[in-house]
Order: structure tokens, then C-alpha cells, then sequence
């Protein structure tokens, strides 16, 4: 993998085939008009220089149909790459279901990794190949990017929101991972290895030297920021029931409605004024500066995994927590 | 072209010797001079812009960082895109070209506001002058495009007096696109109508739009950085509730277009030049005139295609992709209608129209490698790589200043009344070609390989490529340095040009070269289309 010659980059992910053949493309289409353009403009040179005989141009002011054709002939070229690109696109902002969750933290310099079961790793990432991985990534101080080129993946990395990147490596062996987004003096050391195991070898792996996964270091944290004071217990809670809410669609203050996902949840702990929840009072004070980037993550990881009630699981994904917990309160008036 | 006979004579009273002293020139409302002024001004900030670039390449011969240090490197890449973009490339052809050629181009005696020409300049040097003190005082080290909150935050270089600079500097902008857009208007000789100005004129009234409606952005989104950065107010930086994506959206809506403030006038040269040296009307000019019109106004739209990997929208993702895919195709009508253009032509190869075969040649690869990055799922993977660097070098280094070297040629002897070398003048555009290629090409390789920009250090496997683009780099230095060697000859031993060496159409050649301090005797009275270097008799419509 170091050194040597090369012109092409490794193609260890799913969306390596499929970016590439889409390079195949655009790289013909601009062969063929750049040879196009270069063999007119050579052919007309050579053929009208100026000689006795050829002293002046023919006057031709124009070709409407030549317009035309030059017009439509592109246009219909670049419709195709539009939709072609915003196809991959589609499919590189949307992680499978099934995808094994890492935490994902951008410092100046270095990147920090948290598997699922709390193992962390610096500047090291190891992942299981044929598997989908999502990383949820946050960072500490200015826009980061992760950029591993044989995978074709990148995002940007920002302070102040959560975003999230998947791929699913097809390869075993190890790949550069890069900061690819401008972040100050160290910048182009800020760089990592991927490192695809077989699946098998990977939970060897992971298994050793664990610390405690993000959801129970999220559940102590919720605890002892005294979280659960108002959103957890029974009767009449001063904030509303957490259980549910990831991915369910909250009713805000003032109107209009958002889906709360990973960076929705991350904003309400620390900006809980940016949002109200309908139907609460804006009472829950800001945890920002109390917590790092990494137990933000942690805490959203808890919340996530607090599954709705059972008894209000079936509508829990359309229905706001408001309404969840307005369905909690019937079905205890009920009994 | 010019028969060897006798050498024409040189004008009594030109421009150039209405008066020597300083004060002549620096308090001058004459647009030549104040052309000269600028040409003299951005020489400088090219040659300096030019050896950040000399440095960079350098350092990036080795994997490790042996030259310099890694904050010295990140100045270095910074102070070369600023440099460059807003005192070099955003000026070039419209301060210097635009200054010297629109009032002749059009009929008119001088701009519309002379004073505020002169005041342009002067806000040119004032931004130059903070920019300066920044570089001499320890650099600034953010990266040209000033993310945030890296530079309102984290950066410990001259942010604010580089800030300063630009947006004093923005005002020249600001000035010069207004004093075009009055002047086109109102001072028109009689009988130019609109459809009889030269391409370059509607070129440059394309440019005045966008830098008057773009540049106050630009100012905006500097003064917040500079207020983010002193008050520590929280705008951009999410430490202080800001929101960093805000900057992105402010910044880009200003330079995007500001690259079409580098390629519009260059492209508006290339239609002056080609019609001289192919000896022909220029085909398709309601269309070509048009598409300048429609990348002033569709290029506003298009900002958002740098922030597909931000976090920013899906959905705005996808109008962004569309509309950049719709503003490639003004650009690509242009390529076409030169390149009928030469067909039955009568043409010759003088080191001016050399270079627009050069331009054509690049702008073409720079423009098709654009489609790669409007394409939301393949500038996933090359977005902020060589790649990119590749690209918009292709287009503003390649297009743009390729243009003004056609242009430096094919005006110099209106400007100062003397021809150049021809023979040396042409080894230099094929320098300029081969070296800028070799210089470039690679970097899209190694931009597909995965190396990101602004490394200072890099892995073993990128070196290859990054020794041939710097051998190239060295080519094309050599190649920059021969159009210089030939201009300072001719002041020296240049033969008198007389009023039309190239025997070219429009009105700059129908005066004397150096031309009289007030352009015409007499306001002309223009009966003709433009280009018209064939008579109707020979015409063979095709439709
Ligand atoms: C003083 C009581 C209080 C405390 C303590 C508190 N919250 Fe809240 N929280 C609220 C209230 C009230 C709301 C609803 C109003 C709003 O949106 O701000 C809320 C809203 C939320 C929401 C959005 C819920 C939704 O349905 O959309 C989340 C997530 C949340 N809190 C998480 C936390 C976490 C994590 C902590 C501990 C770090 C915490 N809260 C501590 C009172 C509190
Ligand atoms: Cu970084
Ligand atoms: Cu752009």
C-alpha cells in the first residue's frame, strides 16, 4: 500500500464500483468533446492558415441550427449527470438499517473512534469487511473531514451538529483516512488508517480491551446530570418522555414540527431553547460546556435507545411525545 | 503581417507624455493611465502571488515537510489564493484592459466617473497596503476562503488586517463594475447601438453586474468575520451559538461568481483576438453575447455546489447540482461559436492568438472537469482534493490568465506604441501551454488518488505525480518570465507599432498607438457590426 506508482486509487467499498463507473462517464464525455474541440480547432488551422488565395475569412455570421444542436446535445448530456450523481448521492447519505453504529470525534489533530460495545481507538479505525458502518461523528473545536478515498466517502466533520457518513468495505488490508477539510497547523498530519478485518477477526478484536459502551456511559451521564429529574418517572413529568423519541416527528412551539434525529436531540441538550416542545415550558437548562463532544454522543446514544412504551409503540413513529405521553396519561387514567 | 518597409511614425502627443511627474500620474483622471497604474500594480502582486507558488511547489517535491515548517507552508498556500484571486486575478483584465479599452471600444473620450476610477485605484492600493502589512508581519494562515471558526476562533495569524484589505480592496471592485456599467449606458458614440458593441464590452458589462452585486457580500462576510474575531460576538462560531455553515453560504455567494468576474472578461478577449487572427466576422454574436449575460445571472445561483459534503441540505444539494449543470452550457455556446469562428477562416499564428488556441485548450478541459464536481455523487469523492486545485487552475489560471497574456500582446502596441518580438513572444505562449499542462494534468490524478488539498506533508504513494507537476511548474515559470523579457524590449528597441499593427477592426484602432490623452479628435460615428474583417459580398450564409 506505501509507496509506488499509481494511478488509480484501490476500490475496497461498495460505492468504489459505482462512483467509478460514473467517472467512466463524465471522463468519456469530456475525452470526446475535449478531442472534438482540439481536432476542429487544429484541423481549421492547418487548413485555413493564411496563404495566397486565403487572405480573408468567408463572412458567416452565425447558424441557428448549429446553436441548436450545440445547445441540446449538451443539455441532454448534463440532464444525465445530474441525475446520475444525485442517484449515488442518495445512496451515500442513506445507511442502511442494519449498519454497526461508530462514534466519531474531530479534534485538532486526531481523530478519537468508539465502537458500539465503548472499545475506543485513535487515529485507527478497525471495521469488519461486507458490514455497513455508520459513523455519527462530532468535533471539539473547527470543521474536520473524514475522507477515505478507496472507500469514495467523505463529510465534513462540524462543530456544533452531529453528521453521519456510512460505507461497507468489500476489502480486507488497510486504507489512509484523511482530514480533508482545512483545520490549522497539523492539518495534513491529521491522518488515519481503516483497517478492514474479516468479520470474524473483528470480533476478536473488538471484544478486547473494552471500556463502557457509549449507552451506559450515556445512562450514567443521564443520571448524573440529573436528566432524569424531569424526564423520567411516572405522573405529570416537567419534561416529556424520552422514550420514543428518536425518529418521531416532535410538534414544536409556535407551530411547525421536526423529525428528531441524532442532531435534533444533540441541539436540545445543548441549546434546549432552539426548539420548545409544544405543550412544555422552556425550563431545561443548557448542558453546553458541561459535557464534552464524546458524552453528547453518548448521552444522544442513550436517549436513542430508549424504546417507546410498549402499549404506544405501534404509533410512537408517527405520533409526537407530546401525544405519546398524552397516551401514557390516558392509559393510566384508564386503570 | 506588417511589411518591413517604412517604420510607421510615432505620435507627438500620446497619453504618455502628457506630463512626467508623479503628480501627473498619480493624480490622473485619464483611464489609460490609470490602466497603466493598475497594469503596474498587479504585475507586482502576480510576481509575489507567483513566488508563494514557486515555494509550494517546492515544498510538495517530498512526502515530508523538509522547506518549511507547517504553519509557514499553510501561510504560504493562503497568501498565494489571495494574492492572486483578489489582487491579481478579480482586477487583471477589467482594471487594466477594461480601463484602457471600454470608453475607446465604445466611442467615448474617458468613463463615465474619472474620479472615481482614480479613487478605485487608490482603494486598490489602500487593501493592498493591510494585505502587505499582513504578509510582512507573519502571514495569514486560513486558507484563502476563510473558514470559519477556524479563522474567527482558532487562527493565531493577521486575520483582521487581511480582512481589512480585502474589504477595502472589494470597494475598487465595486467602483470600477459601476463606472463600467454608467459609462456602456450613457456614453456610447452615436450609432453604437448595442448590438454593435464588441463582445469584450458586453463581457465586461456581464462582469460589472456581478462584481457590483456580488462584492458587498463578500464585504459583509468579511466585516462578521473581523467583528466574530475581535468581539468574540458569536456569528459563525457554534462555541458561541453561531452556525459555521452561515459563513459558507455568505462566502460563496460572493465567490462563485467572483470566478466568472476572472473568466467573463477573459472570455470577452478571446472574441476580440480570434476574429483579428482568423480574419473573420465572429460567428454566432447574439449568442455568445447572450451567454455572457446568463453566466452573470445564473452563476448567482450555483454557490451551494462547494457545500454538498457541508452538511448542508439534501435537498439544496440537488437544485445547486441542477442549476451548475445549466450555467456549464453559456460557457461550452462560446467554445463552440470560436471555434466556428475559425472555420473558412483566413488564419495566423502571432503570439496573441497562439494564446487563445491555448485558451481554448484549457478552458475546455477546466469547464468539462467542472461537471465532475456540479455532480453531487462524484464530488463526494473528489471534493477539496488535487482534483479540484486541478480544476479551477485549469479555469483561472489556464482561461484566465492565459486571456490576459493574449490580451497583454494583442494590446501592447495600442498601449504603448512599440511591437514586441513576435519570434520570442511565440516560444513564450508555447511555454506558457506546455509548462501550465505539465504543471496541472497531474494534480487531477492525484486528486482522483485521494490527496486532499492544503497538505503540507503527504503519503509516499502521491510523490510521482506531485515531481512532474512541479518540473511542469518550472516550465511554466520560465514561460511567464519570456513574456516579460519581450515587453521590456520592446520599450527599449520595439519598433513603432502605428495605429494598427494587426490591421484589426474596431475603434481603439482607428486612433494612434499610444493614444492621444483625450482618444478621439473627433467622437466617431459607427455604421457597422463589429468584426467586420470580410465584406458582405464574399458572404456565404449558412442557416
Ligand atoms: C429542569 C428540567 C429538565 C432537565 C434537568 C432536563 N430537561 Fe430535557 N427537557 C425539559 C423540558 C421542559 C423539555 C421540553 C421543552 C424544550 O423543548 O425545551 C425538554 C426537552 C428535551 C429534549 C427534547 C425532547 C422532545 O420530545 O423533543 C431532549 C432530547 C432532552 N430534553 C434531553 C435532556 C437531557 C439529555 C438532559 C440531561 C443532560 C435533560 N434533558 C435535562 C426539561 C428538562
Ligand atoms: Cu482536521
Ligand atoms: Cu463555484
Amino acid at each position: 500500500m506505501q509507496g509506488g506508482l499509481k494511478f488509480f486509487p484501490d476500490q475496497a467499498s461498495t460505492m468504489a464500483g459505482p462512483v467509478d463507473a460514473f467517472f467512466f462517464y463524465l471522463v468519456g464525455v469530456s475525452v470526446f468533446f475535449t478531442v472534438l474541440i482540439f481536432t476542429l480547432v487544429a484541423v481549421f488551422a492547418v487548413k485555413y492558415r493564411r496563404r495566397p488565395g486565403n487572405e480573408q475569412g468567408a463572412h458567416i455570421e452565425g447558424s441557428k441550427l448549429l446553436e441548436i444542436t450545440w445547445t441540446v446535445i449538451p443539455l441532454g448530456l448534463v440532464a444525465i449527470m445530474f441525475f446520475w450523481g444525485a442517484k449515488l448521492y442518495y445512496d451515500q447519505e442513506r445507511a442502511p438499517a442494519n449498519a454497526l453504529d461508530v462514534l466519531v470525534t474531530g479534534k485538532k489533530w486526531m481523530w478519537k473512534f468508539q465502537h458500539s460495545n465503548g472499545r475506543r481507538e485513535i487515529n485507527t479505525l478497525h471495521i469488519p469487511a461486507r458490514t455497513p458502518i455508520k459513523l455519527t461523528m462530532g468535533s471539539e473545536d473547527v470543521i474536520h473531514n473524514v475522507f477515505v478515498p478507496a472507500f469514495r466517502v467523505k463529510q465534513d466533520v462540524v462543530p456544533g451538529r452531529l453528521t453521519t457518513v456510512w460505507f461497507e468495505a468489500t476489502k480486507t488490508g488497510s486504507f489512509h483516512l484523511f482530514c480533508n477539510q482545512y483545520c490549522g497547523k497539523d492539518h495534513s498530519r491529521m491522518v488515519g488508517k481503516v483497517i478492514v478485518m474479516e468479520p470474524n477477526e473483528f470480533q476478536a478484536w473488538l471484544a478486547g480491551d473494552t471500556g463502557l459502551p457509549p449507552v451506559a456511559s450515556g445512562e450514567l451521564l443521564f443520571n448524573q446530570l440529573a436528566c432524569n429529574s424531569c424526564h423520567m418517572g411516572e405522573g405529570m413529568l416537567r419534561g416529556p418522555s424520552l422514550a420514543g423519541l428518536h425518529g418521531s416527528r416532535v410538534a414544536l412551539l409556535g407551530g411547525g414540527s421536526v423529525i428528531a434525529d441524532d442532531d435534533y436531540i444533540r441541539e436540545s441538550i445543548v441549546n434546549p431553547a432552539a426548539k420548545i416542545v409544544d405543550g412544555y415550558q422552556p425550563i431545561m437548562p443548557t448542558f453546553k460546556g458541561l459535557v464534552t463532544e464524546e458524552q453528547l454522543m453518548h448521552l444522544v446514544a442513550y436517549v436513542k435507545s430508549l424504546e417507546a412504551p410498549s402499549g404506544a409503540k405501534a404509533g410512537a413513529a408517527e405520533t409526537t411525545s407530546g401525544a405519546t405521553l398524552a397516551v401514557d396519561a390516558a392509559t393510566t387514567a384508564g386503570q | 503581417m506588417t511589411t518591413d518597409s517604412a517604420e510607421p511614425k510615432y505620435p507627438e502627443h500620446t497619453y504618455l507624455n502628457d506630463g512626467y511627474s508623479l503628480k501627473s500620474w498619480l493624480l490622473t483622471k485619464d483611464h489609460k493611465r490609470i490602466g497603466i497604474l493598475y497594469l503596474i500594480s498587479i504585475t507586482f502582486f502576480f510576481a509575489l502571488g507567483g513566488l508563494f507558488a514557486l515555494l509550494i511547489r517546492l515544498e510538495l517535491l517530498t512526502p515530508q515537510g523538509d522547506l518549511m515548517q507547517s504553519d509557514t507552508y499553510n501561510k504560504m498556500f493562503t497568501m498565494h489564493g489571495i494574492v492572486m484571486i483578489f489582487f491579481f486575478l478579480v482586477p487583471s483584465i477589467p482594471a487594466v484592459f477594461g480601463n484602457f479599452l471600454v470608453p475607446i471600444m465604445i466611442g467615448a473620450r474617458d468613463l463615465a466617473f474619472p474620479r472615481l476610477n482614480l479613487a478605485s485605484w487608490y482603494m486598490y492600493m489602500a487593501g493592498a497596503v493591510f494585505a502587505l502589512y499582513a504578509i510582512v508581519s507573519g502571514g495569514v494562515d486560513t486558507g484563502w476562503t476563510f473558514y470559519t471558526p477556524y479563522s474567527t476562533a482558532h487562527a493565531d495569524s493577521h486575520v483582521i488586517s487581511t480582512a481589512v484589505g480585502i474589504l477595502i480592496m472589494g470597494f475598487s471592485s465595486i467602483f470600477t463594475g459601476l463606472n463600467f456599467i454608467v459609462t456602456i449606458h450613457r456614453m456610447r458614440a452615436p450609432g453604437m447601438t448595442w448590438f454593435r458593441l464588441p463582445l469584450f464590452i458586453w463581457a465586461h458589462y456581464a462582469t460589472s453586474l456581478i462584481m457590483i452585486l456580488g462584492t458587498p457580500v463578500l464585504g459583509i462576510t468579511i466585516a462578521l468575520v473581523g467583528v466574530e474575531r475581535a468581539l468574540g460576538l458569536g456569528i459563525f462560531d457554534p462555541a458561541n451559538g453561531g452556525d459555521p455553515l452561515l459563513f459558507q453560504h455568505l462566502f460563496w455567494f460572493y465567490s462563485h461568481p467572483a470566478v466568472y468576474i476572472m473568466i467573463l472578461p477573459a472570455m470577452g478577449v478571446i472574441s476580440e483576438v480570434i476574429t483579428c487572427f482568423a480574419r473573420k466576422v465572429i460567428f454566432g454574436y447574439g449568442f455568445i453575447a447572450t451567454s455572457s449575460m446568463l453566466i452573470a445571472i445564473l452563476g448567482f445561483f450555483v454557490w451551494g455546489h462547494h457545500m454538498y459534503v457541508s452538511s448542508q441540505s439534501e435537498y439544496a444539494g440537488l437544485i445547486f447540482s441542477a442549476l451548475s449543470f445549466l450555467v456549464a452550457i453559456p460557457s461550452a455556446i462560446k467554445v463552440f461559436n470560436w471555434t466556428a469562428t475559425l472555420y473558412k477562416g483566413s488564419i495566423t499564428f502571432e503570439a496573441p492568438m497562439l494564446y487563445v488556441f491555448g485558451f481554448i485548450g484549457v478552458f475546455t478541459i477546466g469547464g468539462l472537469t467542472g461537471l465532475f464536481l456540479a455532480a453531487l455523487g462524484m464530488d463526494r469523492h473528489v471534493h477539496d482534493t488535487y482534483f479540484v486545485v486541478a480544476h479551477f487552475h485549469y479555469i483561472m489560471v489556464g482561461g484566465a490568465l492565459m486571456a490576459y497574456l493574449a490580451a497583454m500582446h494583442f494590446w501592447w502596441p495600442k498601449m504603448t506604441g512599440k511591437r514586441y518580438p513576435e519570434g520570442l513572444a511565440m516560444v513564450g505562449a508555447i511555454a506558457v501551454f506546455v509548462g501550465f499542462n505539465m504543471t496541472f494534468f497531474p494534480q487531477f490524478i492525484l486528486g482522483y488518488l485521494g490527496m486532499p488539498r492544503h497538505y503540507h506533508e503527504y503519503v509516499p504513494e502521491f510523490q510521482f505525480l506531485h515531481i512532474m507537476s512541479t518540473a511542469g511548474a518550472s516550465v511554466l515559470g520560465v514561460g511567464y518570465l519570456i513574456p516579460g523579457v519581450c515587453f521590456l524590449w520592446s520599450l527599449i528597441h520595439g519598433r513603432n507599432a502605428g495605429p494598427n499593427p494587426w490591421e484589426a477592426k474596431g475603434l481603439e484602432w482607428t486612433i494612434p498607438s499610444p493614444p492621444p490623452t483625450h482618444n478621439f479628435e473627433e467622437i466617431p460615428v459607427v455604421t457597422e457590426e463589429p468584426y467586420q474583417y470580410t465584406s458582405e459580398a464574399s458572404s456565404v450564409r449558412h442557416s
